[in-house]
């Protein structure tokens, strides 16, 4: 995928004219919001949870050098071999040399968001090396050359029409097939992947410090698959998927998958500690530990974006917020979408390519609300909105216009008589007490798909003078 | 006990009838509305658009120009979001206008909110029997403010009829400047929100918050949906005026 973070603008035009987009995103994004909010009634602590699994996560960061070291050190006595890489770049040259080494021919995936950041796929494709998405969703977007527009649906902006078609193209599914027999036909094809597969490579949803485990939330089995089947398990990782403790674990499986699907709990649970040992049946024989940075440490250092570390996940402020649900994730323009993407985009790849994002929100505090982790997400949109006009990103006209506004609201006579102006002027442009087109600036802007009641001649203040003796 | 209205910029400029209704009836419920006209705007288009240092000027502006009063009431969420929560948020690291800042957002009330909290009513005497209300849960009233039960216990006791769209705390894309930055995504939020209301088959549409309605309004005129859209307190005036 083109990252075109720059371009938001233009990307959410034409998803606001894709009409399959539009109805995959209605369905999708509302079954979210309707079970996110059944599962959440159904605790009565979720306050207390979100606030424990927030300040959990935000001392983890705050100590991240030191909870880093004992989980590399707890990995290393379990005989795991463990990686670093500070940019996709050098991740992608230790997995591909890891697996030439090791003489891996195929390579079975499960869900990994940070594979998708640094585009491990077509790192594997280039030196010869075949990788099969195992998760049912990605599944579908690699079957159609496409690319995930959401953290926890991969393919929420395709309608099931649409894949019932693909898999009639390219698997020769019948044309009428039922989501149950779209599933058998993949589950075939996945299923010889798994069999045959020389290396298992997933994510992490967490790492725990004190255990050096890799812990794994999901609900198709294909993790469990991929991690336990090939021979080699590598797991690639972000920086700050650390959590201390294993009594700190309940609690965020407790609002993981409440916030992120909406159910009580997740079909599988897998806890991965070091490889293979002479007593266990099965497992993988090697283990791979990979922690990528790329741009984290960046967020790290800040310590007003520092919360958005924090992050699990779950996509509940994608679901919730209005723009994304208009828009889908791809108009974003890489891998991370919504409110959360719009907060971690600016931090891991610059605000010049990125400052679209953070504007592409009408601030209704709704993402801020449903985070499990208390990620303050509307402070941190408006604080690179800040940093944007710092760093002269913003238009020069709506410089000018907000400098010349700010002049005139702080001088009360001018700010009456320019708004009476102003007042005056759009009478001409009134018909039926409305005004439906114009050339002037903003006004054009707002005229494009809505009417605009033309102002009152006389304003309240105005007004004021005759009501002020009235009583 | 002196009270100050502040009018809020879009209703002394767009809307005035919504300023002339908060003081006809804060007066029906005997309070003396005095109305300081050095007041402009609380600044909120600049905040959102991330210029800081704009803001903080208008700020202390309207923090000095309510400084006498004991309250300041407004018929919007929104503006009074911004004073009751990012004024103080803003001034964190200088001590002495922070002070100033807590004070004002102390005593800055929205308006149903000062009438069920501070005058403590909830019947007005208004009658708006057998009418039937949608109301919009504006996001910052909603979410800044809490505001949730005050303009519904008004509407209540004058005898209206709620009916909860059930998107009524889904935002209707207005945001400020971000209706006009990313128009089509804005105004496909406005239909949205319409929709939700033309479901409940409510008569009357109604908030907090003009900037919303304007929004809502301007998005169903173009698209000839015909409903009528109307502030909370206009319509509580119009109500009084009906009489019991």
């Amino acid at each position: 995928m083109e990252i075109s973070t720059h371009d938001f603008k233009n990307n959410a035009k034409k998803a606001l004219k894709d009409k399959n987009l539009q109805i995959a995103m209605k369905r999708a994004t509302k079954t979210f919001v309707a079970k996110r909010e059944k599962a959440i009634s159904s605790l009565d602590n979720f306050e207390e949870l979100r606030s424990y699994c927030g300040a959990v996560k935000a001392h983890t960061i705050e100590h991240l050098d030191y909870y880093l070291e004992e989980f590399i050190s707890n990995l290393e006595n379990l005989g795991v071999n463990v990686h670093f890489a500070a940019d996709g770049e050098e991740a992608n040259k230790i997995v591909t040399q890891l697996a030439l080494e090791k003489n891996v021919k195929t390579v079975v995936k499960a869900k990994s968001m940070v594979t998708e950041e640094i585009l491990l796929n077509d790192a594997l494709e280039a030196v010869g090396v075949e990788a099969l998405e195992t998760d049912l969703g990605e599944y579908i977007l690699q079957l159609d050359g496409d690319f995930p527009s959401h953290i926890i649906g991969p393919a929420m902006h395709k309608t099931k029409e649409q894949i019932t078609k693909l898999f009639h193209e390219k698997l020769g599914s019948k044309e009428d097939a039922s989501i149950i027999e779209l599933t058998a036909v993949a589950r075939k094809v996945l299923r010889k992947g798994f069999l045959k597969a020389d290396m298992g490579i997933s994510g992490a949803n967490f790492a725990v410090a004190e255990t050096g485990s890799i812990v794994l939330v999901e609900n198709e089995g294909n993790i469990r698959l991929t991690t336990s089947l090939p021979k080699i398990h590598l797991t690639v990782m972000g920086l700050e998927k650390i959590i201390p403790r294993l009594k700190d674990l309940p609690a965020f499986l407790t609002i993981l998958p409440r916030s992120a699907t909406g159910q009580k709990a997740s079909s599988y649970v897998s806890l991965i500690t070091g490889p293979k040992k002479e007593t266990d049946p099965d497992g993988p024989e090697e283990q791979h530990v990979l922690i990528i940075d790329n741009g984290r440490s960046n967020i790290l250092a800040d310590p007003k974006l520092r919360d958005a570390l924090r992050c699990i996940r779950c996509g509940a402020c994608l679901n919730i917020c209005p723009v994304y649900q208009n828009v889908g994730g791809h108009a974003y323009g890489w891998v991370y979408p919504g409110p959360i993407g719009s907060v971690l985009d600016p931090g891991l790849l610059g605000l010049d390519s990125t400052h679209q994002l953070p504007q592409a929100c009408s601030l209704c505090g709704a993402c801020g609300e449903v985070c499990p982790v208390k990620i303050p997400l509307p402070e941190l949109l408006l604080e690179h909105r800040q940093r944007a006009v710092k760093q002269g990103l913003s238009a020069k006209a709506e410089k000018i216009g907000i400098g010349a506004f700010a002049f005139m609201a702080t001088h009360p006579k001018l700010w009456n008589s320019a708004t009476k102006i102003g007042r005056l002027g759009s009478q001409f442009l009134s018909r039926e007490g409305h005004i439906k087109g114009s050339k002037i600036p903003v006004m054009k802007e707002w005229l494009k798909e809505r009417d605009f009641k033309t102002p009152a001649q006389k304003s309240f203040r105005e007004q004021w003078r005759n009501l002020k003796d009235e009583k | 006990m002196r009270v100050a209205l502040f009018v809020t910029c879009l209703a002394d400029q767009l809307f005035p009838s919504l300023g002339v209704a908060s003081v006809k009836l804060l007066r029906h419920l005997g309070v003396d509305i005095e109305f300081p006209e050095g007041q402009t705007c609380c600044g909120q288009p600049a905040y959102n658009a991330g210029y800081l240092a704009e803001t903080k000027e208008i700020a202390e502006h309207h923090i000095g120009l309510f400084k006498d009063y004991d309250y300041v009431v407004l018929p919007s969420g929104s503006c009074g979001a911004m004073v009751k929560t990012h004024y103080p948020e803003m001034f964190r690291e200088s001590a002495k206008i922070y002070g100033k800042s807590k004070d004002l957002a102390n005593r800055t009330y929205e308006l149903t909110s000062f009438i069920t909290e501070v005058l403590d009513k909830k019947d007005i005497g208004a009658n708006l029997k057998d009418k039937r209300v949608s109301y919009h849960d504006s996001c910052h009233a909603l979410r800044y403010m809490n505001i949730k039960e005050s303009p519904r216990i008004l509407l209540r006791a004058a005898g209206a009829k709620i009916i909860e769209a059930n998107n009524s705390e889904v935002c209707c894309g207005f945001g400020g400047l971000f209706s006009v930055k990313m128009p089509e995504i804005s105004a496909a939020m406005a239909r949205a929100k319409t929709e939700g209301v033309l479901e409940t088959k409510a008569d009357i549409l109604t908030s907090v918050d003009g900037a919303c309605l304007m929004n809502i309004a301007g998005s169903m005129r173009r698209e000839n949906v015909n409903i009528e859209v109307k502030h909370v307190v206009e319509l509580l005036w119009e109500g009084v005026q009906n009489g019991n």
